[in-house]
């Protein structure tokens, strides 16, 4: 009985947990999906790092509301996004478009990522190379090399 | 040769030593207005006075236009310096962000009224065309209403020092 109880509680406060954020009443469920994935993708002009869904800022509240307008009005994604974008830039997008100005943002990942593997390479052949001296020429010993190495290990060995 | 490769990381390091020590002076929470260098967004609203008022009644002079509110702290600070700036004969035009609109007529009556008009924007829906995040915020506009600056936070003699005269100076002297 009080176990059952606390549970119904648990599920009660989770309840009320969800609709802290959405109170909105949409007129379908694909509204309230792309709703969702609008607040996901669309960042809080006030905020450094949060996006509609997660900021409490009363900007992004009231983005939210715009954005559940805009929705119920039959606005396509293209109008919804031209519209935040228009008053707030590309700050707004989590998803920056390629352009001029974001091409070290978009190339640099992948330019390190080259270099990265140009490392890796270079690496990987110079342990290669080392590995195996004899398959260079320079590195190999020569023969009175050869014969002082063998000297010198023959003396360690008779000092052990 | 291989010495040179020895310098690699010395390079490395000084070349994020000065990304990081850059960063140190960029302010993160700088946004670009969408705005700048467009003209302000068409409008039909009414004033705090009650009067119809359009973008048409804010061009046809290098004007600031000023975000306030009576619940913004950080307008209390502002409001005596924008007193000094129209007495200057700078032109401030008002949108009264979000705010109740009896208490922002209190607090001009009471603190002066440096602006020509305020817009009553109760629901914030002006503020968003203009891309506002928050109060206070002065947006510089020339004489054909393009919007040539956006500051946000309070305005001070030294703000307007940096930002808007030098911006003014050169309209005045473009127009000139």
């Amino acid at each position: 009985m009080k176990r059952g109880l606390l549970i119904g509680m648990t599920l009660l406060w989770a309840l009320s947990a969800v609709a802290v954020v959405d109170t909105w009443d949409f007129s379908s469920d694909a509204l309230r999906t792309r709703y969702l994935e609008f607040t996901q993708i669309l960042r809080c002009p006030k905020c450094q790092n949060q996006n509609l869904a997660d900021s409490n800022a009363p900007i992004a509240e009231d983005l939210r509301k715009e954005l559940y307008r805009l929705l119920e009005e039959g606005k396509t994604d293209a109008d919804i996004i031209e519209f935040m974008v228009a008053r707030y830039g590309d700050y707004v997008l989590y998803d920056p478009p390629l352009e001029k100005r974001t091409w070290v943002l978009w190339l640099t990942p992948a330019a390190l990522l080259l270099v990265g593997l140009a490392v890796l390479v270079i690496l990987v052949r110079t342990r290669a190379s080392d590995a195996s001296p004899a398959d260079r020429g320079s590195n190999a010993l020569s023969t009175t090399e050869r014969q002082r190495l063998d000297a010198l290990l023959n003396t360690d060995n008779t000092q052990e | 040769m291989k010495r040179w490769g020895l310098y690699v990381p010395l390079v490395i390091f000084v070349a994020v030593a000065v990304l990081l020590w850059r960063g140190l002076s960029l302010d993160p929470n700088y946004m670009p207005s969408a705005l700048e260098n467009k003209p302000l967004p068409a409008f039909k609203l009414v004033t705090l006075d009650g009067n119809e008022v359009s973008q048409v009644d804010m061009t046809g002079d290098i004007a600031i236009v000023n975000v306030w509110a009576t619940w913004c702290p950080s307008c209390h600070v502002e409001h005596a310096y924008l007193n000094e700036l129209a007495t200057r004969g700078v032109i401030i035009f008002g949108v009264n962000y979000k705010d109740d609109l009896p208490k922002a007529r209190q607090w001009l009556a009471q603190r002066g009224d440096p602006y020509r008009f305020n817009i009553a924007d109760e629901e914030g829906l002006f503020g968003l065309d203009l891309g506002v995040t928050g109060a206070p915020e002065t947006y510089l506009i020339d004489a054909n209403g393009v919007v040539r600056l956006r500051y946000q936070g309070p305005l001070s003699e030294r703000v307007w020092q940096q930002e808007f005269a030098p911006r003014i100076a050169k309209l005045n002297g473009a127009a000139g």
